[in-house]
């Protein structure tokens, strides 16, 4: 191995560890952006972690929780047909529009047809019918005629 | 909490600690309209809230009992220094844009108290159902309105003689999100238009208006259904046809030209636009479930109006419609505005009654007993008020 022979390769390996250092710098101020991207507070090297921000909320889990045959979050009964009622039936309106309302199934079926000719509701497919039937069955047509009794009255004592 | 509202939060990191968003949190309509607790919740998207009878009893209704209809979403981020309204369509000579500013400043103001009722006031009772919110009797108010008239801005504008109607446009934003869509632009014919009492509105009982009642503008035309009223006011078409906008073609307020029976099924083109609202009251006080000593007597109070006309009689019965007694009844605050009434009551014996209350307009209308006639939409429910006493 000749001395011109033996300087190149010592260049080639100052070149080398040069490089990787830039390289290691590099990648270093690059994990640093990247968190500071997913985490700009820096919060996972903070003293304080006692701030569990507003996380740690049941309700992701319990979204759709059914309690005493009532859906929660909706207000809807429970039954078959649930779900697809709430996941078409709630995005624009409250539930309480749906459930202020007693049709038959020929009436739903021209509410549907009207939502989707003016409201932007979109085709509801196979669940259509799922839908009707829940809505039928868990709140049917009350009979009430010309004119209802007067109907729960809270009695009180008035003095005069 | 990202995955809970089903879209990131762009600036989680700025959201203060604590901070529930508004998304997420459980609005309390009380506390965000300033409503009595005693107001019931039909409807939460869209917001529609009605009095209950007895929360009615002010001579003028304040803000906390007056109802809220909404078919769509309350605009937000109102920037009231660079509110415009706008008066265009085929019948101006000339489109013209005023601030709310040159509003104020250009015309001269009037207040009026003015009877807004709900179409669809009374519908909960119509047999078969009809479709929609399901109102009992709390969805009338009479608030006193200033502002301009409209009148007066329509003669600044300039109007061709070929006008019909006018339409209104408003800031509040479609169910659906679409914003080409507007959740209600209906309007009324030129004669309403130019009556005195017809308001574009910037005060309700001398304070700026509440958000959920049309902030910063409104428009008030009295004893017409309260859809006439357009709340969040940016402009005013002047049309040569009947105003074809949200809600005022097919069957939105509107009611079979010739009657019906209940049930039936009516086109579109025999359906005819609801203009002034019929002959009504409300017993105010007592609330109803009132228990009283016998020998003593029962004062009732209330009020009466009949959309563009005055209401000329008002009679109650305590035995079921067979015989009729007249209250007091005084003249309305000034023409479109509600009426009071009141009576002292003596009862003949212990048991259970039903006070019946029953106006008559200055046409001799009166309201009926039992429902009126039925339409597809339930509109119009003019029934008796009644409220159950027992004498013990």
């Amino acid at each position: 191995m000749n001395q011109q022979h033996k300087e190149f390769r010592d260049s080639v390996k100052k070149i080398y560890q040069a490089l990787v250092l830039v390289f290691g710098a590099v990648s270093l101020v690059a994990c640093f952006l990247v968190y500071g991207m997913i985490d700009p507070g820096f919060s996972a090297f903070r003293q304080d972690n006692s701030v569990v921000d507003y996380a740690v909320v049941d309700e992701d889990e319990n979204w759709d929780k059914i309690e005493n045959g009532i859906h929660l979050r909706t207000g809807l009964k429970e039954g078959i047909g649930l779900m697809e009622t709430v996941n078409n039936c709630t995005n624009c309106h409250s539930a309480k529009l749906v459930t202020q309302n007693r049709m038959d199934a020929a009436r739903w079926a021209a509410t549907i047809d009207w939502m989707q000719e003016t409201q932007n509701l979109w085709d509801l497919g196979g669940n259509e019918e799922i839908i009707i039937n829940y809505l039928v069955t868990n709140y049917p047509v009350k009979k009430k005629g010309r004119r209802l009794s007067l109907e729960n009255i809270e009695w009180y004592d008035l003095e005069n | 909490m990202g995955t809970i509202i089903g879209a990131e939060i762009v600036f989680a990191h700025v959201m203060p600690q604590g901070y529930v968003p508004l998304a997420l949190q459980d609005p309390d309509p009380f506390k965000l309209f300033g409503k009595n607790k005693e107001m019931v919740v039909l409807n939460d998207r869209p917001w529609n809230i009605e009095a209950q009878a007895h929360l009615l009893n002010e001579k003028i209704t304040s803000n906390q009992n007056m109802f809220i209809r909404n078919n769509g979403k309350i605009p937000e981020n109102i920037d009231v220094k660079n509110w415009t309204i706008t008066f265009d369509g085929e019948s101006v000579k000339a489109p013209k844009t005023y601030t709310l500013e040159e509003l104020k400043s250009k015309f001269k103001h009037h207040t009026y108290q003015l009877t807004l009722e709900c179409g669809g006031n009374g519908r909960s009772e119509f047999d078969p159902p009809a479709k929609g919110n399901q109102w009992t009797v709390g969805a009338v108010s009479c608030a006193t309105w200033t502002g301009v008239r409209l009148r007066d801005v329509l003669a600044d504008v300039g109007i061709k003689e070929n006008a019909v109607y006018i339409g209104y446009h408003a800031a509040d934003l479609h169910l659906s999100g679409d914003p080409d869509k507007e959740p209600i632009s209906r309007g009324a014919p030129m004669a309403k238009a130019l009556q005195d009492e017809t308001l574009l509105a910037f005060k309700m009982n001398g304070e700026d208006i509440p958000l959920a009642h049309g902030y910063p503008l409104r428009l008030i035309a009295g004893g017409w259904p309260a859809s006439v009223s357009g709340k969040w006011l940016t402009g005013i078409s002047v049309r040569d046809k009947v105003h074809d906008g949200t809600k005022m073609t097919g069957s939105a307020y509107r009611v079979p030209c010739e009657p019906v029976a209940p049930g039936e099924k009516v086109k579109d083109e025999d359906m005819c636009i609801i203009e002034s609202m019929p002959v009504k009251s409300l017993i105010t006080y007592p609330k109803t479930g009132a228990q009283i000593k016998e020998g003593k007597s029962l004062k009732i109070n209330g009020h009466a109006w009949a959309g563009e006309l005055d209401v000329a009689k008002m009679e109650y019965s305590i035995d079921f419609g067979s015989s009729w007694t007249t209250c007091d009844l005084q003249a309305p605050a000034n023409r479109l505005a509600w009426q009071h009434f009141s009576a002292n009551i003596s009862f003949p014996k212990k048991g259970y009654y039903e006070v019946w209350a029953r106006a008559t307009d200055s046409r001799n209308n009166s309201q009926p007993m039992v429902l009126p006639g039925w339409n597809p939409k339930g509109y119009l429910n003019n029934a008796c008020h009644r409220i159950a006493v027992k004498v013990k």
